[in-house]
């Protein structure tokens, strides 16, 4: 790929198990995240690719296992700690805050970023008001990035599907993260609109050096863009490695590759 | 204000960030201030000031301060009438107990109050959510009227806890006429209003409807799900906490615990839900409705229906109407008055060439 230089590993997942009552989405997995590589997840439906990023920023706390991140050893992450140290995502189905516009839903990606005190945002005064602007320029900028400055001020709500979906990496990128998880990033997406995500992802990836954890179903575009590649099926690790490895293990090609997609 | 935006380009951000961006809505504000504190004094009677004017104003803080928590945080509350009591017994207090208080540092500490409270009964919002935190803030509404009215030092030992404001005096100027009062509740609504709306369009604000749509989301992106929604509740409690001194201090001068009932409560929601949820001027839309309606209601019944409806109609005709009204905005129109004033300014911008 481009001039990035893959780096050492900053993200690293131990024996996690992660159990809902009975059910077992995530058994004993290993896997590590270099830095400013782009990092795949695949696996057929239910294999515990979602859960598996909601245990790296701390939506779910897995019983077993540790994760090291930076350096730093933990059993669980919490998500709004997660997110101070640089790591932010995208969801499944969208999560966008559907009664906020698209640029107070990018704003709102800023927000770890803004020190003003309640008090001084109430005044509109001093730092806040300061803040408030500085951030908007950012916020500009990404949304020159990802080109969505027509709907600036939609209700997110009334866009269509593919734009949302923009948005919602809007509002990640907005944060600045060093490590961008994006599930399905894709999903229901058309040809055109699948090419430019792409594009999108692998520019944010190339310029500005992010880590990138993916999720994806469709192959075509996991062997294109990805470095690596960690294949779950029923809660276990069943490969791991490089998307021509992955492609050539016996397990991964029965257990996901044989079946039709 | 019917106008269109035409010709106004922001060459920066900071002009699309001001408090109003659209010159208009600027000018239009400036014009509703004026006439509010000198227009309105002159040419309303004395009546109307006290008895619709300022408890209009009244209501309508205490439905911002509502709309704060249940419109942008989306935490709904059934006991805003409960932390106005706070706010109203709180102040007295404060008048009663320390010497050379002065009034609006009484009202602040009412506030105040009624903020701490707030938090405490905010507390199950982390656990529990929509109909149950509702039933959560029910309790409180009826465990605060019942402490005020048990603990006698609340109302200085009087019977039944009815408490008599005192007398509000600034710089040494007494507010007693209707008017001094009216102007004196209309600054402290304006202030409070100018810094409720600087709340929703900075982060904080951003936070609390980020709560409020998706919090899962919320948590992601980095903010404190547990300090936004206790923030929510203490500012919208200050809020109806100042608006129930006010209450005591400027409308009724005497009330008892049992005046801050579930009704006033439930008559406080209705202005949001008809006014428009989530949404500043709503506050002061839906207050409006829900004080005038009434006298229209007289008026309509009086002047052109006396004789022929069923007195068992006419006198519930009221409730009748609010009824249907709120089934009515929750159905069809969520966002309320303030929503259908927007679109109305959308379809005339538009007018005469829909297409
Ligand atoms: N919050 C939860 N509560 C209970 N079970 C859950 C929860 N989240 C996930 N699971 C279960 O864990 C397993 C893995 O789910 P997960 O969503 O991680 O799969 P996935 O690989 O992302 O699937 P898909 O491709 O359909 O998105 C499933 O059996 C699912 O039902
Ligand atoms: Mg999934």
């Amino acid at each position: 790929m481009s001039g990035r230089k893959i780096g050492d590993v900053i993200l690293d997942l131990q024996n996690i198990s992660l159990r809902f009552g009975g059910v077992k989405a995530l058994t004993d997995i290993s896997f590590n995240v270099r830095e400013h590589e782009v990092r795949a997840i695949i696996g057929p439906n239910g294999a515990g690719k979602s859960s598996m990023l909601n245990v790296i920023n701390g939506v779910y706390h897995p019983q077993e296992g540790r994760i090291v991140f930076h350096g730093e050893e933990r059993r669980k992450m919490e998500p709004h700690k997660a997110a101070k140290q640089g790591i932010a995502r995208t969801f499944q189905n969208i999560a966008l805050f559907k009664g906020m516009s698209v640029l107070d839903n990018i704003m709102t990606g800023r927000i770890t970023k803004m020190h003003a005190s309640f008090l001084e945002q109430a005044i509109h005064f001093g730092r806040a008001r300061r803040e408030e602007l500085e951030h908007r320029h950012k916020v500009e900028e990404v949304i020159d990035f990802l080109e969505i400055q027509h709907i600036r001020k939609t209700p997110v709500g009334r866009l269509p599907y593919g734009l949302q979906k923009r948005v919602e990496l809007a509002r990640a990128l907005a944060a600045e993260p060093t490590m961008l998880l994006l599930d399905e990033p894709m999903a229901g997406m058309n040809v055109e609109e699948k090419q430019d995500m792409c594009r999108f992802i692998l520019d944010v990836n190339d310029q500005f050096g992010t880590t990138i954890v993916l999720i994806e179903h469709d192959m075509g575009v996991v062997m294109d863009i990805s470095d690596r590649v960690v294949v779950l099926d029923y809660g276990k690790k069943i490969g791991d490695g490089t998307p021509d490895e992955v492609r050539n293990n016996p397990e991964v090609i029965s257990a996901y590759l044989g079946v039709a997609h | 204000m019917l106008y269109r935006e035409a010709g106004q380009f922001k060459t920066s951000y900071a002009a699309d960030q001001q408090i109003f961006p659209i010159r208009q809505d600027r000018i239009g504000i400036l014009i509703i201030l004026a006439i509010a504190f000198f227009a309105v004094p002159m040419l309303f009677s004395e009546y109307w000031l006290k008895a619709i004017l300022i408890p209009f104003l009244i209501f309508s803080l205490a439905a911002l301060g509502l709309n704060i928590l249940t419109g942008y945080a989306g935490q709904l509350s059934l006991g805003s009438a409960a932390f106005m009591a706070v706010g109203a017994f709180a102040s007295y207090n404060f008048m009663l107990r320390v010497d050379g208080m002065p009034i609006l540092l009484a009202f602040i500490g009412g506030g105040l109050a009624a903020a701490a409270v707030g938090i405490a009964f905010g507390l199950p919002s982390l656990r529990i959510k929509g109909f149950y935190l509702a039933v959560a803030t029910l309790a409180a509404q009826f465990f605060i009227v019942w402490l005020l009215t048990k603990v006698g030092w609340f109302s200085n030992y009087s019977s039944s806890g009815v408490i008599t404001a005192q007398d509000m005096e600034i710089l040494g100027y007494r507010f007693v006429t209707p008017e001094a009062k009216y102007l004196l509740v209309l600054a402290i609504v304006v202030v409070l209003a100018l810094l409720a709306k600087n709340m929703v369009r900075s982060s904080v604000g951003r936070a609390w409807m980020a709560v409020r749509d998706m919090d899962v989301a919320a948590e992601v992106i980095g903010i404190r799900i547990m300090h936004t929604k206790l923030l929510a509740f203490a500012v919208s409690s200050f809020y109806c906490g100042v608006a129930g001194a006010l209450y005591a201090f400027a409308y009724i001068g005497t009330v008892e615990p049992e005046g801050f009932s579930l009704d006033l409560s439930f008559k406080i929601l209705f202005m949001i839900i008809i006014g428009g949820v989530g949404s500043i001027s709503g506050a002061f839309l839906g207050a409006a409705f829900i004080v005038l309606l009434p006298i229209a209601l007289d008026v309509i019944v009086q002047q052109w229906l006396a004789g022929v409806l069923p007195p068992s109609v006419s006198s519930n005709l009221q409730l009748i109407v609010f009824g249907g009204l709120i089934i009515f905005f929750l159905i069809v129109e969520p966002h309320g008055l303030a929503r259908l004033w927007q679109i109305g300014k959308e379809k005339l911008r538009l007018w005469p060439f829909p297409h």
